[in-house]
């Protein structure tokens, strides 16, 4: 860990300031940035200490949904009660994520930012583009079992390791900021992230010194709700695939879907094709195949993580299945 | 910068980087919660924060100076042990013992969550949980055991929660007669 | 080292059976008993002192520098430029002195030494010095170090056709008897097939960590290590000072699993840098580090080829395996060690090739040889039953031999036949179906079942008991606790002896200034250090018998007081003021010749697969075992639920995976290498077998600390298969070895 200056903020406004400042990143949890700048894949010069803001508030909304703070921990969000009641897709993946005590710390804005997991990004040893940019990339060509098929770059193939933001996505939440200048900004979910294309090391809209304030979920929209998370072990393991999925049946067809996807991309994957090729279909095996097929039409295996391909197949078949049975 | 940890208020300078762990290991001899891995891998650091578990490791100290830190040595001493320090010694909850502190502080801070009602990734209906082996076995599962004790921490727990199955003394190894 | 045969010693060469214990004839009540952990309430409440937590005055933080390339010769290394940060006191290399690798256990050499050259990624070249630890950490990342590259070999699938005969060792590198191919040739039923198990890392919770401190030319240094007699020895030759100069303090020990038996890079550059900085220097590993410059049990592959009559008798049995390991290096994994003597026929061929890699040193992890060895035997052992039409529980009985099939000679123990009836009994194997047939929901249910075998090993070892004038009494040795129990089960046998509770034992491990010890490894450790306890109490006791004025056989102790004679005498009026002590020592003799000499057991498991994903989730697992005497029915019940689990971990998780390219490993975390979680592991059960082994050693015990893994991995597998009907023969099994496989959605 390289030394840095540490500043507590006491504001939104001197957070933003502070967090201009070339160099600098704010922490609020800080389980994954103090774990990248042990290992000085990430080094900032100045830490802004978010921590104590007042961003701890899930409050409701007049248009009946959430907003939800974003140093809100992880394991507050998963345990409120209007989480569970109205979002239980939102609860379940986070209560698939990290551990019981990564959760107590994990903030809802620091998960949104999360970065990714794949062994090389992790590893300055070995040339990374997303960590130095034109150094290459060792994961296409080496080991990639647990990085990406979906939106990726002749330059970077990792994945966006989050549970909650797939959920999140699912419910197109938006990421409420504010810039040092004092503008606040609203960004869909969908456009909060950025494909790694040939800059890997951006991976989101936000400017220098913009900080996550607010995280808005709309009101869920009708249908069951599911979070379906594959991995290498029972607990404690990040996602291979993973499905976060709401649909609603009216009149024995589907009337809306809405489908999220972990594991498989650089930013949690969602695909509004897939939902196209259910609206209006009877919930039958042909239907979700078709589903999987719109949502793999460009998926590509890297060698070791071909069986992604397969497995989101299968992952997604039975989640709808479980979304759409009876009773 | 001032800490409050088991009771006893600390006035020390760190370094920035130091980590709420390598404080209190290297700088204020209290080594009973464990260096595993120190990326929040393991679990071994697990200490309470303001009642909440937390990876020691995977937090900087200047970030705790407002707040109430325990540790394993604030919990118990032999002597004088915290029902699941006990209960860990009965069971046999561990071997080499190196993750053992950070078991018992995340067992107390899991059995307040459910108590609190708190679901878990099992739970059914995101209701609230009974400690059965499954909610337990789930729960404790960012600490890793090595030596793998998990089905007599589980058994540890279950015992301190009033819904002890299994005897420590009676039902173990038991010798069929050859 | 040994004063073998000294005055004060009770020593025992096992040349003769030793059918009378005194751990039979004591009326104390307290050997194999489930009693607690008499370390046990220092563990829980984080007093137990581990190597890097001694409060050592004025002590510099060393972090050790990783190589980042995986074969090259370091032109140089510039350490200006990270000395000039404010906190760094300096930066320490020695070319020639640092070692390359870590030590195999119980060698009295100096490992490999010399880092000018890197032989794989990972390995230690520098140590960084620091008034804290945040700054050596920090520049030991910073440092440059400029190589140039050499030609590596990282790729074992290219090269595994170099593969050459494993020199003899611990067994023999090739083994053919009969006519192993006519055989195989001729006979009516016949499986040939390939296991194939990767890389894995102990993993044990404590990484490696050592305090160097000279005085007087001297060094003390306190470390995590498993063995610290024969420790001791590899770091004097390592550093070339005499033996008596250096002492190591091993008191406790966070797990070790075979990653702590020979020193590590960290001992020697903590020495050598507390040595040159005239201070001492805590050196401890990243946990990166313990992956990449420890040890690792090499990948596995294996080729089984079992040839059987129709009733099931094997007439043809091979097993050959190809292993890896670093050039230079004589250990090899012994994946047939258990072939030799598990099951019989008559026409053998047990064969270990190794490939010359830059990977990291292969050493032993937990059972080497049986752990891995027995997913190839044993998974073959359920496709022959399968071939057949044989239950394998059957098969393995019929193939159950009267005597060791290759060396003639009687077991000594052998309970494998009743542990897997006994646990065909309590699991309820009458339940198991035909492949693929049982399904619960999304979960494909099945059984798998595998025999377990662990060869015994009686290692020299000297303990010294004490019976104080106070009556109580104190147990010394350089043996170690690395969580497998043996301040407990040592401080059992001193008390059964010399009728005290326990309580009254105080137990002191780990210190090379006791009596030297083999250690823990081998599962030997509660036996050879256990027997040296025995032997030394037994002296106490003689003594006693003449204080007393009574023949020994006419002596009995309880509760602190001797009774013979019609009188009833504290201990504390007897042993005079200087009270008594005496050395035990035990080595083996001629019954580990006359006698094949190992623990048993079987393993049942009940896994799910999940019909969509292809995850599998063991459900229930039962060990029965048999392995002499249980010292502690508790902690003995403990190792086995360890080894179980690591068992699982092998067939379902753990997979050290390298980089073709640079032998680099890839996943060398906490993360991403997975050992088992608890929500991997259901609530295991374990059975012991009552079983004395009077060839073994004078207290009856063989080992269990391995027993527990061997054959675990297989009876998961062979459970998988059952549910699935798919055979996956490289492990572990993860979802995307049988995602193709199961039935489309």
């Amino acid at each position: 860990m390289k030394l840095f200056d540490y500043a507590r903020a006491d504001s939104v406004a001197t957070a933003t300031r502070d967090g201009a400042v070339p160099g600098a990143r704010f922490i609020a949890g800080g389980t994954n940035l103090l774990d990248l700048m042990k290992l000085q894949v990430e080094t900032p010069e100045t830490l802004v200490d978010i921590s104590r803001l007042a961003l701890t508030e899930i409050e409701e909304r007049e248009d009946g949904g959430l907003t939800i703070g974003a140093l809100v921990p992880n394991s507050d969000l998963a345990a409120d009660a209007r989480v569970i009641e109205r979002y239980p897709v939102l609860s379940r993946a986070l209560l698939a994520g990290a551990s019981g005590q990564l959760r107590n710390k994990a903030s809802t804005g620091g998960n949104l930012l999360q970065r990714t997991r794949c062994y090389y990004f992790y590893d300055p040893a070995t040339p990374c583009n997303k960590r130095e940019p034109g150094s290459g990339c060792s994961a296409i060509g080496g080991e990639n079992r647990i990085l990406a098929i979906l939106g990726t770059s002749d330059q970077c193939i990792a994945t966006h390791p989050s549970d909650m933001a797939v959920a999140m996505r699912a419910l197109e939440a938006v990421i409420v900021t504010q810039k040092p200048d004092g503008d606040r900004r609203r960004i869909a979910i969908g456009d909060f992230y950025r494909l790694p294309a040939a800059t890997p090391e951006i991976e989101n809209v936000l400017e220098p010194g913009e900080l996550i304030t607010h995280v808005e979920l709309p009101p869920a929209p009708a249908g069951r709700q599911t979070y379906r998370k594959v991995r290498d072990r029972a607990s404690y393991a990040f996602a291979l695939v993973s499905v976060a999925g709401i649909v609603a049946i009216e009149g024995g067809r589907i009337a809306s879907a809405r489908l999220a996807f972990g594991g498989l991309g650089p930013m949690p994957w969602r695909n509004e094709a897939v939902e196209a090729a259910l609206v209006g279909q009877e919930p039958t095996d042909a239907a979700f195949h078709a589903a999987a097929d719109a949502l793999l039409a460009d998926a590509r295996g890297y060698g070791s993580n071909d069986f992604k391909i397969p497995l989101t197949r299968r992952t997604l078949v039975a989640t709808l299945r479980e979304l759409t049975q009876e009773g | 910068m001032h800490f409050t940890i088991n009771g006893q208020s600390h006035d020390i300078e760190v370094d920035v980087r130091t980590s709420l762990l390598d404080l209190c290991r290297e700088h204020l001899g209290l080594t009973g919660s464990k260096k595993g891995c120190d990326h929040g891998q393991c679990g071994a650091c697990t200490m309470l924060v303001n009642g909440r578990r937390v990876n020691s490791c995977l937090t900087l100290a200047v970030m705790h100076q407002d707040d109430e830190i325990t540790t394993i040595e604030g919990l118990g001493q032999p002597g004088n042990l915290h029902p699941l320090q006990d209960a860990f010694v009965r069971h046999d909850g561990f071997q080499c013992g190196y993750c053992t502190p950070g078991q018992i502080c995340s067992a107390v801070g899991m059995m307040d969550e459910v108590k609190k009602g708190w679901p878990s990734h099992v739970t059914e209906d995101l209701g609230a949980a009974e400690l059965t082996v499954e909610e337990i076995s789930e729960r404790m599962s960012g600490n890793l055991c090595r030596c793998a004790a998990y089905p007599n921490i589980v058994d540890a727990i279950r015992d301190v929660a009033g819904l002890g199955d299994r005897n420590p003394n009676e039902d173990v190894g038991k010798e069929v007669a050859a | 080292m040994f004063g073998f045969g000294k005055d004060d010693t009770n020593a025992l060469t096992m040349n003769q059976p030793h059918p009378d214990s005194l751990l039979d004839t004591g009326v104390q009540g307290v050997i194999s008993k489930p009693l607690d952990r008499v370390d046990g309430p220092k563990k829980v409440t984080g007093t137990a002192t581990y190597a890097a937590e001694y409060a050592i005055e004025n002590v510099a933080h060393g972090v050790l520098v990783s190589a980042t390339k995986g074969h090259a010769k370091i032109k140089a290394i510039d350490a200006d430029a990270v000395k000039a940060i404010p906190g760094v006191i300096d930066v320490i290399t020695d070319y020639d002195t640092f070692i390359r690798n870590s030590q195999q256990g119980g060698e009295t050499s100096a490992p490999t030494q010399g880092v000018r050259t890197i032989d794989y990624f990972g390995e230690i070249i520098a140590i960084v010095v620091a008034e804290s630890f945040e700054v050596a950490r920090d520049a030991a990342k910073q440092l440059k170090v400029d190589y140039e590259p050499l030609d590596g070999t990282f790729d074992y699938e290219a090269n595994k056709g170099e593969a050459e005969p494993a020199p003899d060792g611990l067994i023999k590198g090739h083994y053919d008897q009969g006519d192993f191919d006519k055989a195989f040739e001729n006979a009516p039923v016949k499986v040939d097939v390939t296991y194939t198990t990767p890389s894995q890392n102990s993993a044990a919770m404590e990484p490696h960590a050592s305090i160097a401190v000279w005085e007087d030319g001297a060094l003390t240094l306190y470390g995590a290590y498993q063995m610290p007699t024969s420790d001791a020895q590899q770091l004097a030759k390592a550093l070339g000072v005499a033996q008596s100069k250096v002492r190591i303090i091993s008191r406790y020990i966070g797990g070790g699993f075979g990653s702590k038996l020979g020193i590590a890079p960290e001992s020697v550059a903590a020495a050598i840098a507390a040595k040159q900085l005239g201070r001492p220097v805590k050196a401890v590993m990243l946990r990166q580090q313990v992956f990449d410059a420890t040890v690792r049990r090499s990948n596995t592959e294996q080729r089984m080829r079992l040839g059987a009559e129709a009733g099931g008798r094997i007439v043809a049995l091979g097993h050959e395996s190809i292993t890896s390991n670093l050039p230079d290096e004589d250990f090899f994994e012994p994946v047939g060690i258990g072939t030799h003597f598990l099951y019989g026929g008559e026409n053998r061929r047990i064969n270990h090739d190794v490939v010359r890699l830059n990977w990291t040193l292969s050493g032993s992890m937990r059972a080497p040889g049986e752990a891995v060895g027995m997913v190839g035997m044993e998974c073959a052992m359920d496709e022959l039953a399968e071939a057949i039409g044989m239950d394998p529980i059957a098969l393995r009985k019929v193939n159950d031999p009267q005597q060791d099939p290759e060396l003639k000679v009687p077991y000594s123990s052998r309970n494998l036949t009743r542990s897997l009836e006994e646990g065909a009994k309590h699991f309820g194997w009458d339940q198991r179906q035909a492949p693929g047939q049982r399904r619960e929901g999304d979960w494909l249910i099945g059984m798998g079942v595998a025999a377990a075998c662990r060869s015994n090993q009686l290692q020299q070892s000297a303990a010294k008991v004490e019976l104080h004038p106070d009556g109580s009494a104190t147990v010394s040795s350089a043996m170690t606790d690395i969580g497998t129990g043996s301040y407990t089960i040592m401080a059992q046998i001193a008390a059964e002896i010399l009728g005290l509770p326990v309580e009254k034992v105080t137990m002191s491990l780990g210190d090379t200034n006791d009596p030297p010890a083999a250690g823990s490894g081998g599962s030997w450790g509660a036996a050879s250090a256990g027997s040296a306890v025995y032997l030394a109490a037994e002296r106490v006791r003689e003594r006693l018998a003449k204080a007393m004025g009574v023949k020994p056989e006419d002596l009995t102790l309880k509760d602190g007081m001797a009774i013979g004679d019609n009188r009833s005498v504290p201990l504390a009026e007897l042993v005079g003021k200087d009270g008594l002590s005496a050395i035990g020592e035990i080595k083996p003799g001629q019954q580990e010749k006359q006698f094949n000499q190992a623990s048993y057991g079987a393993h049942f498991a009940e896994v799910g697969v999940n019909v969509v994903t292809g995850e599998v989730r063991v459900r229930r697992m039962l060990g029965v075992f048999a392995a002499g005497r249980v010292l502690n029915a508790k902690t003995a019940r403990s190792q086995c639920l360890g080894g179980m689990t690591f068992g699982i971990g092998t067939a379902l998780t753990e997979d050290l995976i390298h980089d073709p390219r640079t032998g680099k490993l890839v996943n060398h975390d906490l993360a991403e290498y997975h050992v088992p979680v608890n929500a991997d592991v259901p609530q295991l059960e374990v059975h012991f077998l009552d079983e004395r082994d009077i060839h073994a050693n004078p207290i009856h015990a063989k080992g269990i600390g391995e027993l527990g893994i061997s054959g675990a991995a297989p009876a998961v597998v062979n459970a998988i298969y059952n549910a699935t009907g798919v055979r996956v023969r490289e492990m572990p099994v993860t979802l995307d070895k049988l995602l193709d496989h199961l039935p489309a959605l």
